[in-house]
């Protein structure tokens, strides 16, 4: 983790009328990070983007950009420059001149401008386009022109609205590697904004899952991801089977718990940890689940039938119905030894670690008002 | 690859069948749009081309000399009245068209940038004055601006002058006023429309880039809405350099425009060919006009980087 911090938000809340688009969120995101804002619409991630960059006035708080308190700066008195979500590329432009636009303020020399701007185009990989105008463009060109157009002026925040969600999947998938290797070589502090978990976890350095205006935790992507503090936050980040379970007893540190047909428990136990009437939900993401073929074994087996599958070309998503628990267990199985030939219907066994589940807080309650 | 699949498309022969043109999509519109054109021909295009006709010949006494002369565009060309009048009227359109455009440019823009839910009352409100007569709007300037008209009076109650101006009426600025008062509207709409087109993150994206509100407003809004800008301009300075009834009845001897003098030619003076030299030379110099202002404002917004 870097060391100063780049962007600091300090109880930040932004009120529309009555309505809480924000609610006290605090968090700082350091030099050179690359920190993602993940959660559903109208969770307030955009809002907090656009407080950042300049567009929205935070109603309380304060945002400071490498040291500088900056919630009533303009946008144009900001070190930070944004990629918008539809790109916003100057129609009456080409891309030369859509790239060079910020940089008409800075008075450079003709020359000086013309190899920042051919240098910019090199780093998005579209030199050689410059004269072509922005209806002449795909997706893919117009989201590098916005790139490029942003980073010519060397902000020290690169905000990023959603950048990638209005480009098909292939081409998705290219780009956020380009994107990942992009922030590498200019080592500036991105911030990306997205409701596509997989997005933030292949791309961020640090994510903040946000819900109802509020950040509901701020993590590595493999920590979000096996570790996640609350049901919502797991259920956010992919498939999670959840269970209830009673506690049977807690230590300083963990916490055992009698997991039905999983049997007991051990789980580390949360900061803040309170059991509502002696149970708790705990949580089990469906790889880790593992399918027993034949005479394997292992130290932790469950029976169950397969009640419903769906094919996903590499991998099948099966439904265990497991006598003993109310919802059926969702489980993923590479389809490598057949698992896409086993018939709805049939008996399986199945293996578990016990070390897998995580134990879940419940989610404060949302209230926009 | 984008290029090679178009490629395909463009060498596969267009299928050909007798016929196929009567069910193409282009005959379908030319049959759509039929009436509206036979009407526009026979009543735009047809008495276009008389008056134009007219232009060439001579009137002779009670008869029409249809011998093809080109004396009536010397006189119409070389005579100090007719060559003061097309000036003053070309002048004359020029100042209510840049007026009415300068006027309504922040009236389209507050509307689109600021009308929020109550954009179409704005809209309402800006038609309402076309709801009456364009003659009673006219005259109610003659009250505005008369001797002892409001604003005589309203000047002379708050002790700004002693007595009643006389150059408020009846000379080339109250027919300017009372235009621009009149176009207004013309004016407004179009330019909203093209402000309305304007995806409002692109301003955003010139904040971002650096650039201060005006500096955004200059370098982004402004081009993009110059399409309404133009065609605003067109709207009111086409018609305006011919009007008639404004200079007739708030011009007074300064106010007289090109269309009078065409009036007396087709009237009075009886002689329609000279009559029409005239109409058919305001046309051509409205067009120089148009073209040269439409040139000077692409040019002009083009230096704004």
């Amino acid at each position: 983790m870097a060391d100063r911090a780049m962007i600091e938000i300090q109880s930040v809340s932004k009120y529309y009328g009555i309505y809480k688009a924000l609610d006290a969120v605090s968090l700082s995101i350091s030099e050179g990070e690359f920190f993602s804002l993940l959660g559903p619409s109208g969770c307030g991630k955009t809002t907090l983007l656009r407080s950042i960059a300049g567009f929205e006035t935070p109603t309380e708080g304060e945002i400071l950009i490498d040291g500088v308190p900056s919630v009533d700066l303009p946008p144009n008195r900001r070190p930070t420059n944004m990629v918008f979500q539809n790109y916003a590329i100057f129609p009456h432009l080409d891309v030369s001149e859509n790239v060079a636009y910020g940089l008409k303020r800075l008075r450079l020399s003709a020359e000086e401008e013309r190899k920042r701007v051919a240098d910019a185009l090199d780093q998005v990989r579209l030199s050689g386009l410059g004269k072509r105008k922005a209806h002449e463009l795909s997706g893919g060109q117009r989201q590098r022109v916005a790139l490029a157009r942003a980073l010519v002026m060397r902000p020290k925040v690169l905000l990023l609205d959603e950048p990638l969600s209005a480009l098909d999947k292939k081409l998705r998938e290219e780009m956020q590697v380009e994107l990942r290797m992009l922030q590498k070589a200019v080592g500036i502090t991105f911030v990306l904004v997205t409701h596509d978990q997989y997005e933030a976890l292949a791309l961020s350095d640090r994510i903040a899952v946000m819900f109802g205006g509020r950040i509901a935790q701020i993590a590595t992507p493999k920590e979000i991801y096996q570790r996640p503090r609350t049901k919502k936050v797991a259920d956010f980040l992919g498939g999670m089977n959840f269970l209830t379970a009673k506690v049977l007893g807690e230590r300083d540190d963990a916490v055992s718990v009698d997991a039905a047909r999983f049997g007991a428990v051990n789980l580390d136990k949360p900061q803040g940890f309170a059991a509502a009437n002696g149970e708790v939900t705990i949580g089990i993401r469906p790889e880790r689940l593992r399918l027993l073929w034949d005479d394997d074994r292992a130290p932790h087996e469950l029976a169950g039938r397969i009640e419903n599958r769906a094919y996903f070309g590499e991998v099948t998503h099966l439904m265990i119905g497991v006598d003993g628990l109310e919802q059926p267990l969702s489980m993923v199985e590479t389809n490598n030894y057949g698992a896409d030939d086993l018939p709805i219907g049939a008996e399986i066994r199945l293996a578990y670690d016990p070390d897998a589940f995580v134990l879940l807080a419940e989610d404060p309650p949302v209230s926009r008002v | 690859m984008t290029a090679a699949a178009f490629g395909d498309i463009a060498e596969t022969p267009a299928p050909f069948r007798r016929g196929s043109w009567m069910r193409s999509e282009e005959a379908r519109g030319l049959a759509m749009i039929s009436p509206t054109f036979l009407y526009a021909l026979a009543l735009l295009f047809l008495p276009v081309l008389i008056v134009l006709a007219y232009s060439f010949w001579t009137q002779d006494y009670l008869d029409i000399d249809r011998t093809f002369t080109l004396e009536n565009y010397r006189q119409a060309l070389t005579e100090p009245i007719y060559r003061d009048l097309f000036v003053r009227s070309l002048w004359i359109a020029l100042a209510v068209s840049i007026a009415t455009v300068v006027f309504s440019y922040p009236i389209a823009w507050f509307i689109s940038f600021h009308g929020g839910v109550h954009r179409n009352l704005w809209l309402f409100l800006v038609t309402v004055p076309c709801w009456t007569s364009y003659l009673l709007r006219v005259m109610s300037w003659k009250v505005i601006l008369g001797y002892g008209g409001v604003m005589n009076t309203g000047l002379m109650s708050l002790g700004v002058i002693e007595e009643p101006l006389t150059s408020l009426l009846y000379n080339s600025n109250a027919v300017v006023i009372t235009l621009v008062h009149s176009w207004a509207a013309f004016a407004i709409l179009p330019i909203y429309v093209s402000l309305q087109k304007i995806d409002r993150t692109l301003i955003e994206a010139a904040r971002d880039l650096g650039d201060s509100r005006a500096r955004a407003f200059l370098r982004v809004t402004l081009p993009l809405s110059l399409p309404g800008v133009i065609s605003a301009f067109l709207i009111v300075m086409i018609p305006t350099v011919g009007d008639f009834v404004t200079p007739r009845l708030v011009g007074g001897k300064d106010g007289v425009m090109i269309a009078t003098a065409i009036q007396a030619q087709f009237g009075k003076a009886a002689n329609w060919p000279l009559g029409a030299a005239l109409s058919v030379t305001t046309m051509v110099l409205v067009s120089l006009a148009a073209a040269c202002v439409v040139f000077a404002l692409r040019f002009a917004v083009r230096r704004i980087r």
